[in-house]
């Protein structure tokens, strides 16, 4: 709902109905943003020394390809944060467990293109446990194992309070090394190894870790040896009283205003008002027409709204490949019986799902599950272009755009028009 | 569910409405019996949906639905895929697991289509046979169906069939599996909430004629 081109006005909205219905710090109610249970952080508390980065400059995530381009251009206006400029367009990457360079980004032709130009990124380093689609335009494709290779901890990083041991299982194969051994080994290359590893294998960190986790948190924390010893996989502490978000506010608001400049609930907001921006950001959150829309006029030549929604056959890209789960969850385009009738479509076809930004083909699988004038292609399945540059495979991000969302500079990837028509 | 007493007829319990369509249990019995991905697997979730869409103006309204069904063979107190077998090679255990004894198997292939679940597949890799064997070896060791350990919302249970009625009731079919008169299949089901009701002579399970429900 919020990846789309004026996704704020969704998550706006979904605050202000709580807040007009006086269902705000209830149980139950809703209040915005996450509902962290955990006491003292939870999602966010971590033991791991993380360093200080000297480097302050910050981009929104889904610009990069901006700052690739014309980074020196960027502004607050584009997000830019912890710099007036910066320095330099990017012109190294290093990608780590990610396969956004090429098949999770938005417009992939249009990223594809600019991967390719050697003037703009010079060195691209992909760091993974599989050859992807992203992998494949890398300089330098470093294999890392997986987390059944080597030494882990997780802590509870959800809604409750739990501690995850994640056991070496067996020896990475091949030449592929942990994260963190590939890490240590540039740091060492970079006269910083010491300070990186501290002399810690991950065993040693994860004993380390297991140690401020129980002086800090969690006093009845087992020790390695008795993790290990009691075959222990998850150390639990379920959550017993729920964290109700702005409880403390309903019950007296003048004691706990909430951070606004009123201290109180604006569903008007003067901030947004002030920013004199009504096309993009209104005061009040309501519907904005999206620059993509089966109301413009766009609609004529590409009709079908697109939305590329999770499956189960993957967690995003990672799992693409394995013949079980795609027998499990064939991929194809979800399509109503209506739209494939008017052109001529029989369940199971092959089609062409295009727009101006490019073309894929993949079976079409025709169901009442999804609604007329929309289609669903299940995101994360691997680009794989022809010489003609069409995705046989069926990424939907051949299809999605690169224009962000106008104030959180947040990816509007459900946000596409396109057409589908016999392959 | 661990049998209390001696066991003479193993069945599954299948609890549609909790089930949510992940098909762990499907990719579960794949790995645990090393079924190749060019093969149909044992288990096989299939997905019902009904309803569909109306307009009025610009507004469209929608009563569809859809749930979930596990399927694999039943372990029928009367198997009729045994009936037409040429080889006499379909055998039931003591304790009621059917099974498909490859060496008498004269790869007739009757049993396929005499299953009314659709619940036999030929092998072409191997030219056998292949069907769920309730993870037998498995049972015999005291461990539990490959299927029913993985589910992870614990919609499938196994064990003595009586045991199994007095504890989760005698429903044995739902929209769209066929006729339980046919084989009486060692099956106890939790309908979704929104299955339809009655037996539809017509419905037959078997290797999808395309791949995805419609």
């Amino acid at each position: 709902m919020q990846r789309r081109a004026f996704g704020e006005q969704v998550v706006r909205a979904g605050c202000v109905l709580p807040a007009i219905t006086g269902n705000v710090g209830i149980p139950g109610g809703w209040a915005g943003g996450m509902g962290f249970q955990a006491p003292a952080g939870g999602p966010l508390w971590n033991v791991f020394p993380a360093g200080d980065n000297p480097v302050k400059a910050s981009i929104p995530t889904f610009l990069w390809t901006e700052a690739v381009v014309r980074g020196t251009t960027l502004g607050p206006e584009h997000g830019l944060r912890g710099a007036a400029r910066l320095d330099s367009n990017i012109k190294l990457i290093y990608s780590v467990a990610s396969n956004i360079a090429i098949n999770q980004h938005a417009n992939i032709n249009r990223t594809a293109g600019i991967l390719q130009d050697e003037k703009l990124v010079e060195c691209l380093i992909v760091q993974d446990n599989f050859l992807t689609p992203s992998a494949r335009f890398a300089d330098l494709v470093l294999p890392a194992c997986t987390q059944f290779e080597t030494w882990g901890l997780e802590d509870g990083w959800k809604y409750g309070d739990e501690v995850f041991l994640m056991p070496k299982i067996v020896e990475p194969p091949g030449e592929a090394r942990s994260d963190y051994r590939i890490c240590a080994d540039v740091a060492e290359r970079l006269g910083v190894g010491r300070a990186f590893t501290e002399g810690r294998t991950e065993r040693d960190w994860v004993e380390w870790s297991l140690g401020e986790m129980r002086r800090q948190r969690y006093p009845d924390l087992p020790t390695l040896a008795q993790f290990e010893a009691g075959n222990t996989g998850v150390h639990a502490r379920p959550v017993t009283t729920p964290a109700i978000a702005f409880a403390d506010f309903r019950t007296d608001p003048t004691a706990h205003p909430l951070q606004t400049p009123s201290g109180r609930i604006e569903i008007f907001s003067t901030r947004l008002h002030a920013l004199n921006r009504p096309a993009e950001m209104p005061a009040v959150p309501k519907y904005l027409q999206e620059w993509e829309s089966p109301f413009g006029p766009e609609a004529r030549r590409f009709p079908l709204q697109v939305i590329g929604h999770h499956t189960f056959a993957r967690a995003h890209s990672t799992f693409e490949g394995v013949g079980w789960l795609e027998n499990a969850f064939p991929h194809g385009v979800f399509i109503n019986p209506a739209d494939a009738a008017a052109r001529g479509l029989e369940n199971g076809q092959l089609v062409r799902v295009f727009n101006a930004r490019g073309e894929i083909r993949l079976p079409c699988r025709v169901t009442v599950r999804i609604m007329p004038g929309v289609v669903a292609i299940p995101q994360g399945a691997w680009w794989t272009p022809s010489q003609q540059r069409v995705d046989t495979r069926g990424s939907v991000n051949v299809l999605t755009s690169e224009r962000w969302t106008p104030f959180a500079f947040g990816n509007a990837q459900h946000t596409v028009m396109a057409e589908v028509k016999r392959a | 569910m661990r049998a209390q007493g001696m066991v003479t007829q193993y069945a599954f319990f299948v609890n549609s409405d909790a089930c949510s369509g992940c098909k762990t249990c499907q990719v579960a019995c794949c790995d645990a019996h090393d079924i190749p991905a060019s093969t149909a697997p044992w288990r096989e979730v299939i997905e019902v949906v009904a309803g569909g869409w109306t307009q009025k103006g610009a507004l469209w309204s929608s009563n569809v639905t859809a749930y979930n069904l596990s399927v694999a063979c039943h372990h029928c107190a009367d198997f009729v895929c045994a009936r037409g077998c040429q080889g006499d090679a379909i055998w039931k255990r003591h304790d009621g697991i059917v099974l498909i004894d490859d060496i008498r198997c004269t790869r007739c292939r009757k049993c396929e289509a005499d299953c009314p679940y659709g619940a036999i597949h030929w092998d072409s890799l191997t030219n056998r046979e292949q069907k769920c064997d309730f993870c037998a070896d498995d049972i015999d060791n005291g461990g539990a169906p490959a299927c029913v350990t993985a589910c992870p919302n614990r919609a499938l249970d196994f064990g003595e069939l009586s045991e199994l009625r007095a504890r989760y009731g005698k429903t044995q079919h739902v929209h769209p599996l066929p006729d339980p008169s046919i084989s009486d299949p060692s099956l106890v089901i939790k309908p979704h909430r929104h299955a339809g009701v009655g037996t539809d002579p017509a419905a037959r399970l078997g290797p999808s004629p395309s791949p995805f429900p419609v």
